[in-house]
């Protein structure tokens, strides 16, 4: 349980593999994951089972979403998805300042979308679909909402672990925080990639 | 290497309040569960004396409801899932020959969140707004149209908190069942109770969020009028009952898979045999856990889901069986042949079969979907879930209580004593349960708060009630025992029983802080009964002796866990009738936001500071350790 042995130079080939502390955290992140995946599920389901139920006279999701933005939001989440794999790959070269400058993109990209996913909010509440107009919309914000709220945590997250390796610098204790946050982020990807299906295309076609 | 880190370490009050020991973390299990198990007792009682006789009126139609509701939830879940969890924290680390869980401050965060979310829950009582719409919280009944007052508010933050700390758990012994064995501790060699607690995490895991889901759904229909379950706003009510009981069936095998692991090691224990069939054992436990995701609409045969549906889901039901059953036959040929020793712990285990097999039994009577349109909503289902969860889990929480409690805190309970809690438990609650069955087949309704004379039910609810009784004097003996056991010296040497099969007999009881001095070697399956029967007097050690690194204590769970209870009344009293400060502070959402303001600062700091622990240096690691 040396995981505190500080470093005397070279960091190991997989940091966050080096302690059982890291290994502990990595498999537990996994698992919290399934569990989200649950959690995202469940939301899928109630969403899926009261997506018809606009109401009279509310704006129905063909009405409502304007597909190109979301594309944009799209293309800005995918994206920081990849430079998040770049900031870990650099972890594993241990090159702590691209890693840092990846992360810093990551954060950035993810901002953008967070931005993009507020206006539409606001458009949408403009149109009249408020979050109590329907069980549509109620689903409909709750999904999404939840969605965003983990992207906001993220970026959350991830700035303060920018700050953490800025000042301690890559070690064996530090590498895990920013693996985990690299797989959160792309689980939260993941998710997306089925709210614009689900949601968004289907919600426009079908 | 062992750089020494000054660590500040407390005594008292602070000490339990900071603990990530997992002993003691189980400790503080045992007692909150045992609190709030007492509550919902007292509760079950006074439910009992209203139905004593027809037409009772010791208390009102809406006071019976709030009892009703509050003694299902606060058994479920802050009696049942805690005790489990005392036992979970107090053995598992232990069995596997661990020196610690693999995260201890989530350890402590999962504690304090489930302490908050129940008292949050039971603090409805002073508030005068107790949930009142049954522990499965149907709606439209829970809905704000036909449930004005706060209760289901309380209800929902209550069980949100305390469900997070639950989540946190499950993971935490997943991992430390994965990464944290001892050398030669395969999976195949794993006991049998590490294995139900293996599986049950899993389902905790997978069950859990779903019931997050329902109950932030029904938060948000109830707090900010969302319409998830208003059927004018186009909402749906049989939405609520699926992700209520895709949560709530995994929950019933939570709940007793853990109960299975006692019954094995007690058994085997004291018939002095290996285990019948491990590996069938593993195996059924595997598929009951499986199995216990692909039947969650056997609670809604009644609902009009459709032949097809109710066909499938009564006989992926009654598949259930089939493992369950390996497991009984299993159990029986344990003891088959065995030198059996019918110390308390083993009364309890055995009278656990033939009670769990008469609820098998009726489970498998209600799971046929035809059949189940007369039992519905009768006391046959009271009678069957009570068999199961009663005469099954919390049996088998005795029988491990009994059998673990040297381990956990030195002294041996009361032999006397104890035979004498067990016998007046088991018949009363034989006496309570057994009639109940025919009461629902003669119609008697279930949560229904009185009934009429000349029904036939008079007499059978009137043994019902004596048998009540009973159980509770049975309580009354089992803390009466615990009294007297705790005026004795700790005299518990390491293997009291002196039978003991697995790791947790290897070492000092109670065990120390760090455990293990040395990691044990684990060469099969029974590692310390292996070394017995070859002629060895203790565990080969894996390591030699050197410096135990340990976990600081801390206060942030404890902190964390406040910040959500805060955060719980700001959210439930924003619409409130106060006047002045108060209803500005929370009507603004102010309390609710430092609540959680609270909670994501303790996890800033957690994140920021380094936990660098601190060692037990090999001078220190002598005889006795951890203080009960």
């Amino acid at each position: 349980m040396s995981a505190h042995s500080h470093l005397d130079g070279q960091l190991p080939h997989e940091p966050e593999r080096a302690t059982l502390e890291g290994r502990n955290k990595v498999l537990g992140f996994w698992l919290f994951l399934g569990g989200e995946t649950v959690l995202f599920g469940t939301l899928f389901s109630a969403f899926l089972a009261l997506r018809d139920q606009v109401g009279d006279g509310n704006p129905t999701s063909q009405e409502l979403f304007k597909l190109s933005l979301v594309a944009i939001a799209t293309v800005l989440l995918l994206t920081s998805s990849l430079t998040s794999v770049f900031a870990i790959q650099a972890m594993h070269r241990n090159q702590v300042k691209s890693m840092q400058l990846w992360l810093i993109v990551t954060v950035v990209l993810g901002l953008g979308f967070l931005g993009l996913e507020i206006y539409e909010f606001f458009h949408y509440v403009h149109e009249g679909h408020k979050f109590s107009t329907s069980a549509f919309s109620s689903s409909f914000y709750t999904l999404v909402g939840f969605h965003g709220a983990h992207v906001l945590f993220g970026i959350v997250w991830i700035s303060l672990l920018i700050g953490q390796v800025y000042r301690k610098g890559l070690t064996v204790v530090t590498a895990p925080k920013v693996y985990v946050a690299g797989m959160y982020w792309h689980f939260i990807d993941v998710v997306w990639v089925f709210i614009f299906t689900v949601v968004y295309l289907m919600g426009k076609v079908g | 290497m062992a750089h020494a880190h000054p660590v500040k370490r407390y005594t008292g009050l602070m000490d339990w309040l900071t603990t990530v020991d997992h002993k003691k973390i189980g400790i503080l299990y045992l007692i909150a569960g045992g609190f709030f198990f007492l509550i919902g007792g007292l509760e079950a009682l006074l439910i009992r004396v209203q139905l004593w006789k027809p037409l009772n009126d010791f208390v009102g139609a809406d006071t019976y409801n709030e009892l009703l509701t509050m003694h299902g939830t606060t058994m479920i879940f802050l009696a049942a899932m805690p005790v489990i969890f005392a036992m979970m924290n107090a053995i598992v680390p232990l069995q596997i020959g661990a020196r610690d869980v693999a995260f201890p401050f989530l350890n402590a965060l999962g504690f304090w969140t489930f302490l908050f979310g129940g008292l949050l829950l039971n603090l409805s009582w002073i508030a005068q707004a107790v949930p009142d719409a049954g522990w499965t919280s149907y709606l439209p009944l829970a809905s704000p149209t036909y449930s004005t007052h706060k209760g289901v508010d309380y209800y929902v933050l209550g069980l949100q908190i305390a469900g997070i700390g639950t989540l946190i758990g499950g993971i935490n012994f997943l991992v430390t069942i994965i990464n944290m064995r001892a050398p030669g501790m395969s999976f195949m060699r794993m006991p049998m109770f590490t294995w139900t607690v293996f599986i049950t995490s899993a389902l905790i895991l997978f069950a859990f969020p779903a019931l997050t889901v329902g109950l932030v759904a029904l938060m948000f229909d109830r707090l900010f009028s969302a319409n998830f379950f208003e059927v004018s706003g186009g909402g749906n009510t049989v939405l609520w009952e699926h992700i209520f009981w895709i949560f709530g069936h995994p929950e019933v095998y939570i709940l007793i898979l853990p109960a299975f692991g006692i019954i094995s090691e007690v058994i085997s224990t004291f018939s002095r045999k290996r285990l019948f069939g491990y590996s069938s054992m593993v195996f059924a436990t595997v598929l009951i856990g499986f199995l216990g995701f692909m039947v969650w609409a056997h609670h809604m045969f009644t609902v009009g889901l459709g032949p097809v549906a109710n066909a499938l889901f009564s006989i992926a039901t009654m598949l259930i069986a089939v493992p369950t059953g390996i497991k009984i036959f299993n159990w029986i040929f344990t003891m088959w042949g065995g030198s059996i020793k019918f110390t308390a712990a083993n009364l309890f285990a055995v009278g656990f079969v033939p009670t769990f097999v008469m609820g098998g039994v009726t489970g498998v009577m209600l799971a046929a979907a035809p059949a189940d349109f007369q039992y519905h909503d009768s006391y046959f289902v009271v009678a069957h879930f009570h068999y199961v969860i009663v005469g099954g889990l919390v049996l088998g929480l005795f029988a491990g209580l009994h059998y673990w409690w040297p381990k956990m805190f030195g002294r041996m309970l009361n032999e006397g004593l104890a035979k004498l809690t067990f016998w007046t438990f088991f018949i009363g609650f034989h006496l309570t349960f057994f009639v109940q069955h025919f009461l629902g087949l003669l119609g008697m309704p279930r949560r229904v708060w009185t009934y009429l004379d000349g029904l036939g039910f008079n007499t059978m609810n009137l043994i019902s009630t004596i048998g009540a009784f009973l159980m509770g004097v049975g309580t009354i003996l089992f803390i009466i025992n615990i009294i007297v056991t705790a005026a004795k010296p700790k005299t518990a040497g390491d293997d009291p029983w002196e039978d003991g099969r697995t790791l947790e007999w290897s070492i000092p009881s109670p065990a120390p802080e760090y455990n293990f001095a040395q990691t044990p070697l684990v060469r099969g399956y029974d590692a310390l009964w292996k070394e017995k029967m070859d002629g060895n007097d203790a565990m080969t050690p894996a390591e030699p002796i050197g410096p135990i690194h340990m976990p600081s204590p801390s206060i942030l769970p404890f902190l964390m866990s406040l910040g959500l209870f805060i955060a719980g009344y700001g959210f439930m009293y924003a619409e409130n009738e106060w006047t002045g400060i108060m209803h500005d502070l929370f009507a603004s959402h102010a309390v609710a936001g430092a609540g959680l303001l609270i909670t994501l600062g303790c996890m800033v700091v957690r994140s920021l500071k380094d936990d660098h622990g601190f060692h037990i240096e090999p001078d220190e690691i002598t005889g006795k350790g951890v203080k009960a």
